[in-house]
């Protein structure tokens, strides 16, 4: 496995093709025009000061905000024209800024309940925990570091943990695109790293969108940036170029 | 096999509160009141359907109709309908100018039974009506509410309008429904007199068996991952719906689930009460319908059955001893009941239980199931009114 920056090398379609993407609301435009595109195995960062647009785009992908005009291109599904839980199932995953999980479930049902079977009314009702459930949740557990708290009720997780329990979820859904929105926020420095790792381990085979804030850890995770100001991009590339561009250390990152 | 009790039972103690609840509908009422109270119960019964259904899309799901009558209303007039037409042959309509259509449409000028009612001369079709009219519209509700994310309150001021909607309509077409009389003068079920005490017992056994089974297929949806995912819904609906789920159909199917048992109650109403009429379709009784779940514990199936008798017998002691107190009795229940219980019976039970069970395991006295147990059936004995307090609040889990 090579954290090596695939994305730049890559020759084969992008998994994830945004198009002249604009979005406005009541004329303000939140997104003006954005092209983005995201190679598979790639670890994509998106940073930006405040009111860039940034969660706006996650909303966009993956259908929360419908878009103004534009396209976004996944595979070979056009995903402005379909539903929340249509993208999810095509293979879209998305986190919350905010740790959003089941307080009053385990980690183990919390991981369960995002286990693509049984999405439909009828699967739901006669869905059955069968052995390929259990080592499935068992194994998405270990990898998120919660293999010791799979009956802990989810309110009792730290911080930290309840982001990693929502990611977990996520995997669950064994999405091609990841789209995470402050993965990092309230982590402790320890934990910082082994999201990090995390990410490196997941992004194989898929392709992942982080927003983050945490320089540190944006360089760590990192295969090439896009800075987004005014629902535009304002530069692109390796975190070395984006951080030596003057408009970035200008509107974001300060002299 | 083993599976299946867990999953439908509850296990052992679900098995036990369904005992209790079920020695008390099927033996100790049975046995200790007279046919007239036990038809009345056997009403309270029928309300109690709608307060199972309120605790599945309510409670679990976190979808407050205030339009619960609707359906109950559709139910018992769909059955009211077949028994209208019975009670309306040729000869015991002899004297009306159309003879062999109900009554109040010859009082109407009506001189041809309206196609809508022709069905109606089938049981299996009215069987059918019973259920499909209701949960069909429940469907169309739900579809139009949900597919646009119409939620909380709206949907409840939606559900609200149409319930004064059905009951205007129901009022205004006087020659097609018996207008605000409704349908009245209802005597036999397939030649069968059902306002003989014996038919009166038979229909109080019918309705608190199928009662019964609707606890169990609720309690069916509330174990599957189905209940699960009603109840994520209810706390962190984008989150259930960015993992793939489309949150309107699972409301639409557990709307539609209360409709229909509403529905049923609906119909074992008419039957054994012996008319349907617009007074149990509109706003009034739709939010009297909320209480009886909200008193027994909006989370708790079995709860709701005792919060409608509960507030049943209450308001029968109350209207009769002082007829206007009792809406504002009624009011100031719900407030406390909210303000103070917010789980209703069930939760102080939950509670009380739990305090009683810390208790004698403090005193280290034999082990704390057994008296529980035997507490709870001889409370269940006592099923004079006083007793009523102390069974629910004993058994209400």
């Amino acid at each position: 496995m090579s954290n090596a920056p695939i994305g730049f090398a890559s020759t084969d379609h992008p998994v994830l093709a945004i198009e002249d993407l604009t979005v406005s609301f009541d004329g303000f435009k939140a997104v003006d025009g954005l092209n983005l595109y995201v190679q598979r195995n790639e670890v994509r960062v998106v940073i930006g000061p405040n009111g860039a647009g940034k969660t706006t785009v996650l909303d966009l992908i993956c259908g929360k905000t419908s878009a103004t005009s534009g396209s976004i291109r996944f595979n070979n599904h056009e995903l402005t024209k379909m539903s929340e839980h249509a993208i999810v199932r095509v293979g879209v995953g998305r986190k919350f800024q905010t740790p959003s999980i089941y307080e009053n479930l385990s980690v183990f049902e919390n991981l369960e309940m995002s286990f693509p079977r049984g999405r439909k009314v009828l699967g739901a009702l006669l869905f059955k925990r069968s052995p390929d459930v259990v080592e499935r949740v068992e194994t998405v557990a270990a990898e998120i570091f919660l293999r010791e708290h799979l009956y802990t009720q989810a309110d009792l997780l730290s911080h930290g943990q309840k982001q990693w329990l929502e990611i977990g979820m996520l995997l669950m859904q064994e999405p091609e695109l990841l789209m995470l929105d402050e993965p990092v926020a309230g982590m402790s420095v320890s934990e910082r790293e082994k999201t990090a790792q995390l990410l490196g381990r997941i992004s194989v085979g898929r392709s992942v969108v982080v927003i983050e804030h945490d320089m540190e850890f944006v360089k760590s995770i990192a295969h090439k940036v896009t800075v987004l100001h005014q629902g535009k991009i304002l530069a692109e590339g390796s975190m070395e170029t984006v951080q030596n561009d003057p408009r970035v250390i200008d509107v974001y990152l300060g002299h | 096999m083993n599976a299946a009790y867990e999953k439908i039972v509850g296990g052992k103690s679900g098995l036990t509160g369904l005992l209790v609840l079920a020695v008390l509908l099927l033996l100790v009422f049975p046995l200790s009141l007279d046919i007239f109270r036990l038809n009345l119960v056997g009403k309270y019964l029928a309300y109690a359907f709608v307060a199972v259904g309120l605790v599945l899309c309510w409670g679990y799901g976190g979808i407050l109709s205030l339009g619960q009558g609707v359906f109950f209303g559709l139910g018992g007039y769909c059955m009211a309908m077949f028994l209208k037409l019975e009670a309306s042959d040729p000869i015991s309509t002899k004297i009306q100018s159309t003879p062999g259509i109900p009554d109040f449409m010859d009082w109407n000028q009506i001189t041809e039974l309206p196609a809508m009612w022709q069905p109606f001369h089938s049981f299996s079709f009215t069987l059918l009506a019973v259920l499909a009219v209701p949960v069909l519209l429940a469907l169309v509700i739900g579809l139009a509410m949900f597919k646009r994310r119409v939620g909380d309150v709206y949907f409840s001021i939606v559900t609200q309008a149409i319930s004064a909607i059905l009951s205007i309509l129901i009022i205004g077409q006087q020659g097609l429904t018996g207008g605000v009389n409704g349908i009245t003068d209802l005597k036999t079920l397939m030649g069968w007199d059902i306002r003989t005490d014996s038919a009166k017992l038979i229909l109080y056994f019918l309705s608190a068996g199928l009662l019964i089974l609707c606890i169990l297929l609720g309690r069916f949806i509330l174990t599957s991952k189905l209940g699960r995912l009603l109840m994520a819904m209810r706390d962190k609906e984008e989150r259930v719906r960015f993992s793939g789920y489309d949150v309107a159909s699972f409301k639409i199917f557990v709307f539609c689930i209360a409709a229909m048992f509403a529905a049923i109650g609906g119909a074992m109403f008419t039957l054994q009460v012996g008319f349907m009429s617009p007074s149990f379709v509109g706003i009034v009784p739709s939010i009297e319908m909320v209480i009886y779940a909200a008193v027994g514990g909006r989370m708790s199936l079995l709860g709701a059955v005792y919060g409608t008798l509960l507030v049943n017998f209450g308001k029968s002691y109350f209207s009769e001893t002082f007829p206007e107190l009792w809406l504002f009795l009624m009011g100031g229940l719900f407030i406390a009941v909210v303000m103070y219980f917010p789980n209703g019976l069930a939760g102080v039970y939950d509670k009380q239980s739990k305090r009683l069970l810390a208790w004698l395991g403090s005193r280290k006295s034999a082990t704390a199931a057994a008296p529980n147990v035997i507490a709870e059936k001889t409370a269940a004995e006592k099923s004079d009114k006083s007793g009523i307090d102390i069974i629910n609040l004993e058994a209400s889990k």
